[in-house]
């Protein structure tokens, strides 16, 4: 008869996750296990300097005394830091000097991903729009447009690189803004973390292409704990985004990160994030455990971070991208999107701490669960003494697919400055039958109608990502959701 | 057209339309009339297949083929549009958004090809302009904000956009103003062709003024008690439903 489809009541089938594959290539891997010695094997795989390894053996024997946090809204049972090696890198000839000469596998790895390591030739005027470092596994394996970049005096490489022909910037900045003993995974990090990249953007200087990093875990039983430190020097810009996906496993995978940024005056950093780890399958067997630590520093006057994210993967979410607004004048911008669906959790949001006068920080975050999942907003926002008018805006958006998942908005004001003005504003919805219906008559499934409505949930959001990837994004909101309808 | 034969539903348990019958041939514009509560909106929302409507006997056909079996999106796809008393709101999605996901859906399924931004935007602007709509409209969230008229006015644009072969207008009348009345009326008028048939769903014969039907019909207690010429909405202005109500209740 005429009854036509009910409101999604519970996640039915499987979501289609599209980058799930292996590839198969040999690899190089350090014995399972964590300890002083797991330590030193990195170190020396890297041939690192010896105030590094001191800086990580310091930042383990710190780990070792500490506490895996247990304050998010997030359900797991215990890792076993044992369990994983945290070492694995694919083999190649010794001497790569040209992209050329990157195995093919790993050409053909990213060109399924949709991700160019390539470089096409340059135009005479015509700059391509984003260079690319991919990182595999443990390691760096190309980066694109680094001579193009070099031609403005911008830096962009593996960190692992830049240890080595920039030695003194990289041991100037890193651990300055996230130190080694700033939580427990940003601790686990110091001590085992094996790439990621580096960007200096000179004074004045405006980088002309999209800066991005593309991580894939590839093999099975490892972890990957990569570091990304950005600085932007006086009056500089960039605008950087990273992505992520991994294979389809029923174990648990571990992703532990660092970002670290630091804008100095009248710089300005974009970071954006479209985070497409393994999510699990429907019920919530395997899925990647990420546990990220991501903090930019304000340093100049008016300067500039904005941390953008889109958050649709991984099992376990615990993320809190924050701005340290330091320099007088300095802004500070948090736009998030975070989608969970079957049984995923993430527990994400971010810090904004005032101390420089007049700083102004703005949080947009849009949550969206779907099925059993559940979401967490957690933010702060600490305004110090010393941040004369600081002023701060929060707008915090649920929306539930369902009537088994949940939502939940945990927000700290902390103001120690009587001038300073800080908004918070919350709402949760569902949505409605109206509009499913609405959207249905005009010719809409089921998905094409929950893609648009929740697109226009998160519009807010999604425009502030860099063009290139806007698109994509929304697709991928698309994706993330198929399978939770009833 | 659309053949309807002795239909009955339910919503919540309580038949509302208890063995409607009705015929409206090709490029007839049809009116239903009727009081509160007898069922005309039912009627309409049964047709294009709300969930919670439930058909308990009867058939509707569109040009020969059965529209009750059908999800509500296959029903737009086949050609049935319906003009919402109440269009709701899709904060976020603009009204260009929206009209071309829902264009390429119907073009899809009708196996033509979809449209890409640029011949969307031309076609959209054409249309726009015939309801006096601007280009800032065409970048507002679907409804939002929107008055009334406004609301009412995107309802007949969806409608030119989507070209669909039956066209149901649920009280687009209410909450009008007469010269956004007007206004809709025209944009509903230019789009009366050979091929499409409307069915006009109002309490007032003010719009009929306006939009001229081929044939008018009342809607009585779930049944089409009368049927008649244009005349019969002026006798009902004049006399009431009394009678209709009344014999409806018997």
């Amino acid at each position: 008869m005429t009854q036509a489809k009910a409101l999604p009541q519970e996640a039915l089938s499987s979501a289609t996750y599209k980058h799930g594959f292996v590839t198969d290539i040999e690899t190089e891997l350090a014995p399972a296990g964590l300890s002083e010695e797991t330590v030193k094997y990195i170190s020396a795989k890297k041939d690192e300097p010896a105030w590094l390894l001191a800086w990580r053996l310091d930042a383990f024997a710190r780990w070792k005394k500490m506490k895996e946090p247990k304050w998010a809204k997030l359900h797991y049972p215990p890792i076993d830091y044992q369990a994983p090696s945290y070492y694995a890198a694919p083999k190649v000839k010794a001497g790569l000097k040209s992209l050329n000469e990157v195995d093919p596998e790993l050409l053909k790895t990213y060109d399924k991903l949709g991700i160019p390591l390539r470089e096409q030739e340059m135009l005479s005027g015509v700059t391509p729009s984003v260079a690319v470092d991919a990182v595999f596994d443990s390691v760096s394996v190309a980066t694109t447009y680094k001579k193009a970049l070099e031609a403005h005096g911008i830096i962009f490489c593996s960190l692992t690189e830049a240890l080595h022909t920039y030695p003194e910037l990289v041991k100037k900045y890193l651990g300055s803004v996230v130190s080694a003993h700033d939580n427990y995974f940003a601790a686990l990090n110091a001590a085992v973390f094996t790439d990621g990249s580096f960007v200096y953007i000179p004074k004045g200087v405006r980088c002309p292409m999209e800066l991005s990093t593309y991580f894939r875990i590839n093999t099975a039983n490892t972890g990957q704990f990569e570091r990304t430190l950005i600085v932007a020097d006086d009056d500089s810009y960039v605008s950087y985004l990273e992505g992520c996906t991994a294979p389809k496993r029923d174990e648990n995978q571990l992703h532990a990160a660092v970002v670290e940024l630091v804008a100095m005056d009248r710089a300005e950093i974009k970071y954006a994030t479209v985070q497409n780890w393994y999510p699990g399958d429907e019920n919530g067997l395997g899925g990647i455990y990420n546990f990220v630590t991501k903090r930019g520093l304000c340093k100049g006057v008016a300067s500039k971070i904005s941390w953008t994210q889109v958050e649709t993967g991984s099992a376990i979410t615990w993320k809190y991208p924050s701005c340290v607004l330091q320099g007088d004048d300095s802004i500070g911008a948090f736009y998030s999107v975070a989608i969970t669906s079957n049984y995923q959790q993430a527990d994400t949001g971010t810090k904004m701490i005032h101390l420089g006068k007049n700083t102004r920080s703005t949080i947009v975050s849009k949550g969206i669960s779907a099925g059993h999942a559940q979401n967490t907003y957690r933010g702060l926002v600490r305004v110090a003494r010393t941040a004369k008018g600081a002023r701060n805006k929060t707008q915090c958006d649920s929306l539930l697919i369902g009537n088994l998942c949940g939502a939940h908005t945990v927000p700290y004001i902390e103001s120690r400055q009587p001038t300073a003005r800080v908004e918070h504003e919350a709402t949760t919805s569902k949505i409605s039958e109206d509009q499913l219906f609405y959207c249905h008559q005009r010719g809409l499934d089921t998905e094409e109608a929950m893609a648009l409505i929740v697109n226009g949930f998160c519009r807010e959001v999604m425009k502030e990502l860099p063009m290139e990837f806007a698109v994509e994004a929304q697709k991928l909101i698309g994706v993330s959701l198929e399978g939770s309808i009833g | 057209m659309l053949e309807i034969k002795n239909l009955h539903a339910t919503i919540q348990g309580k038949e509302i339309l208890k063995g409607l019958t009705l015929s409206v041939p090709d490029g007839e514009v049809h009116a239903i009339m009727g009081p509160n509560g007898a069922g005309k909106s039912t009627l309409s929302y049964v047709l294009a297949g709300r969930p919670g409507y439930v058909v308990t006997a009867g058939s509707a056909k569109l040009d020969g083929q059965d529209l009750l079996g059908a999800a509500p999106e296959k029903r737009a796809a086949a050609g049935l549009f319906l003009a919402f008393q109440y269009p709701v709101e899709i904060p976020g999605v603009t009204n260009m958004t929206f009209l071309k996901n829902a264009l390429n859906a119907v073009r899809k399924a009708r196996g033509e090809k979809e449209y890409d931004a640029m011949q969307m935007l031309k076609l959209l602007r054409g249309k726009a302009q015939v309801l006096g709509m601007s280009d800032e409209m065409l970048k507002r969230a679907v409804n939002v904000g929107f008055s009334g008229g406004e609301k009412k006015r995107n309802e007949v644009l969806q409608m030119a956009v989507l070209e669909p072969k039956l066209c149901i207008l649920d009280e687009t009348d209410s909450g009008l103003d007469i010269d956004a009345l007007r206004i809709v009326s025209a944009g509903v008028n230019a789009l009366r062709a050979p091929d499409r048939s409307m069915l006009v769903i109002t309490h007032y014969q003010r719009l009929l003024d306006y939009i001229k039907p081929d044939r008018v019909h009342v809607l009585a207690a779930g049944r089409i008690e009368r049927s008649g010429g244009p005349e019969l909405a002026l006798e009902l202005e004049a006399k009431g439903y009394g009678e209709d109500t009344a014999r409806g209740l018997a």
